[in-house]
């Protein structure tokens, strides 16, 4: 890709130079050091790495979790590190989804109510929530099981309760952090497969972090972390 | 968006039964209690004032020699009819001024006996001492003169003797005495020294002088001074008076005395109001231990809610709307458990005067300063541990231990 037509069409997403760092005088530790990374809008990206290389900040950082302590970040042509923390929760609230390793679902609370708590912040009418809410847990198949709570629901089921409210928005990107870590294998398999649907018939960018190559190798293209910057990048099969 | 707030806090009281009716129950448990014994105390103190006035308001009571302690009462003579004559003119402000002697008797009516005692006294006793004619009538000037046997009884003897009928012109027989009843007198319960004020039978001075004493003493005099008046300057002119009556010298120490009702209802007001005192800060004692309570549970459920904060701010919940949330929450808790405990102080404090034949005053005031201090507590430690995290980066409050 040339200058010039970098300039020209700026990808969706833009790292350029984001460090991140913690602690304050010697204890100073960066776990970014200067990350440049583009993502293409509908790309399926998976980001690999060691523990340690700084592959979930980048993507808390991505996801507007995190700030980082310097460089630039372009999502769709605005400039996301200069934005206040008003400005990242409304860019949260209306173009990214999140999934977690450890689901992050409120206990004690029914899936359905889990899955249209994005919606509530909204402000999407009732009627509009629950049929929302209904469509989404049926995409990650999980209808019929509206009213029970975490508690009663499997680790897979729990991860496909937390997809369900991560997509329930339609968001432009679906951020997922080791989304099938705490699965075993054939239901880390059915995630997978979720998500691929997901990328190509809804046209949702997806940024996987994984450390389990099998995983990554349903994404369109891998990243690889080491020591806090990328190492390498190349196309998936 | 307030409504969807309110929505998010009332599903979540739902959702937390358990730490919910924890919280309630701290704030139940201090206003409740703060409530019940403020009550308690206010009808204590309204009991004892009642008795107090129903003992007759601005009473002087003169009994001969002087009193010294329990069981040192010197011997002195008693007075006369003359200076109860001499008091009805000379002191200033004089309302009534009865003699009074009395005596014990058994007293039979029918198959039935009751021993109680005789108040021998004029017609101006009942005002003294504040006694209202329930039925029948007083003394007539003849019965006074002659000493017949006629007498007005209390309640407790009108039960004992004559259970639901009238007694009024029956007959009874106290000692050797055969007496017609010619009144009753209207109830006043106890005294506040736990003395029945209703067991007493009164008959003309003359009567119980010549058939139970024997002799024309007068044992005593009971007065009673005008509401504008002063007890204190009747006091003094009293002991100017006797003093001058009974012919002392100035070196001699009175062989008289004079009791103010007054003292006695300032003391005894003075001790419900320690006790008032006693009970209020029992009660602030356990408004603390209640906030305490509250405050605990708060607390240990801070690391659980952190993370849930941590996930509404990552799906895209403002700061200000995280807030508002716990704030509604915390304040819906508190005000749902102080007016719960209100409810519940209120009934069982109705319950407990009831038991205790107290009057059932609240007092609205305390009952506002117990509520707010409760639903403080509850939005401080509510409120403020929500504040902190929803302060954070997302992630850090997702990561929160």
């Amino acid at each position: 890709m040339t200058e010039t037509a970098e300039n020209a069409k700026p990808p969706f997403i833009r790292l350029r130079g984001i460090t991140k760092a913690y602690g304050i005088g010697d204890a100073l530790t960066y776990a970014l050091h200067g990350v440049d990374l583009d993502i293409a809008k509908e790309d399926f990206v998976s980001i690999m790495g060691p523990s340690g290389s700084g592959k979930s900040t980048c993507m808390n950082i991505l996801g507007c979790l995190d700030t980082p302590t310097s460089g630039q970040y372009l999502f769709g042509g605005l400039e996301v590190s200069r934005m206040s923390r008003k400005q990242l929760a409304s860019l949260r609230r209306y173009y990214l989804g999140f999934v977690f390793q450890g689901f992050n679902l409120l206990n004690r609370t029914s899936a359905i109510e889990n899955v249209e708590l994005p919606l509530m912040y909204r402000g999407t009418p009732a009627k509009k929530r629950r049929e929302l809410s209904r469509q989404a847990l049926k995409i990650v198949g999980l209808e019929g099981r509206e009213s029970h709570t975490p508690g009663e629901l499997s680790g897979g089921q729990q991860q496909r309760v937390a997809i369900a409210r991560a997509i329930v928005t339609s968001p432009a990107v679906l951020f997922a952090d080791e989304p099938t870590g705490n699965l075993d294998t054939s239901r880390s398999h059915e995630i997978m497969e979720l998500l691929v649907g997901l990328n190509q018939e809804k046209g949702i960018t997806i940024v996987m972090v994984t450390h389990e190559p099998d995983m990554a190798a349903y994404s369109k293209r891998i990243i690889h972390f080491v020591d806090g910057h990328v190492a390498t990048e190349k196309e998936a099969v | 968006m307030l409504f969807n707030t309110i929505l998010l806090a009332l599903r979540d009281i739902r959702r937390n039964v358990m730490r919910s009716v924890l919280t309630i129950l701290g704030i139940i448990i201090g206003v409740g209690a703060v409530i019940t014994l403020v009550t308690i105390g206010n009808g204590t103190t309204a009991q004892v004032t009642g008795q107090i006035a129903s003992m007759g308001t601005n009473v002087l009571m003169i009994s001969p020699g002087q009193h010294r302690g329990p069981g040192q009462d010197s011997a002195a003579p008693s007075f006369t009819l003359q200076d109860v004559q001499a008091i009805r003119k000379e002191i200033s402000s004089l309302k009534a001024v009865a003699p009074v002697v009395s005596a014990n008797a058994t007293a039979v009516a029918g198959n039935k006996n009751w021993s109680t005692s005789i108040t021998g006294s004029s017609n101006d006793f009942f005002t003294v001492r504040n006694w209202i004619i329930e039925s029948g009538r007083t003394f007539e000037q003849a019965e006074l003169l002659t000493g017949r046997a006629v007498c007005v009884v209390g309640q407790t003897v009108r039960k004992n003797l004559f259970a639901e009928d009238d007694p009024v012109g029956k007959n009874i027989r106290l000692g050797k005495v055969s007496c017609q009843v010619i009144g009753q007198l209207q109830e006043k319960g106890q005294s506040s020294m736990g003395r029945d004020q209703d067991d007493l039978i009164v008959m003309p001075l003359l009567t119980v002088q010549r058939r139970f004493s024997g002799n024309r003493d007068v044992a005593g005099i009971q007065l009673s001074v005008e509401d504008s008046g002063s007890t204190e300057q009747a006091t003094e002119e009293l002991t100017i008076l006797l003093r001058k009556r009974r012919h002392l010298a100035d070196s001699e120490e009175d062989n008289f005395n004079v009791r103010d009702t007054k003292e006695l209802a300032a003391m005894l007001t003075g001790t419900t109001k320690t006790m008032t005192a006693l009970l209020s800060a029992v009660a602030a004692v356990s408004l603390l231990v209640g906030g305490i309570g509250i405050m605990n549970i708060m607390l240990v459920s801070v690391t659980e809610r952190t993370r849930e904060i941590g996930i509404r701010l990552a799906i895209g919940a403002f700061e200000h709307e995280v807030m508002l949330q716990f704030l509604t929450e915390s304040v819906v808790l508190s005000s749902l458990g102080g007016i719960v405990g209100i409810i519940i102080a209120l009934i069982s404090s109705y319950g407990i005067t009831l038991m205790l034949e107290l009057p059932f005053l609240p007092d609205f005031q305390i009952i506002i300063i117990a509520f707010l201090f409760s639903a403080a507590v509850g939005v401080i430690f509510g409120y403020f541990p929500a504040l902190k995290a929803a302060r954070l980066d997302p992630i850090d409050a997702l990561r929160h231990e």
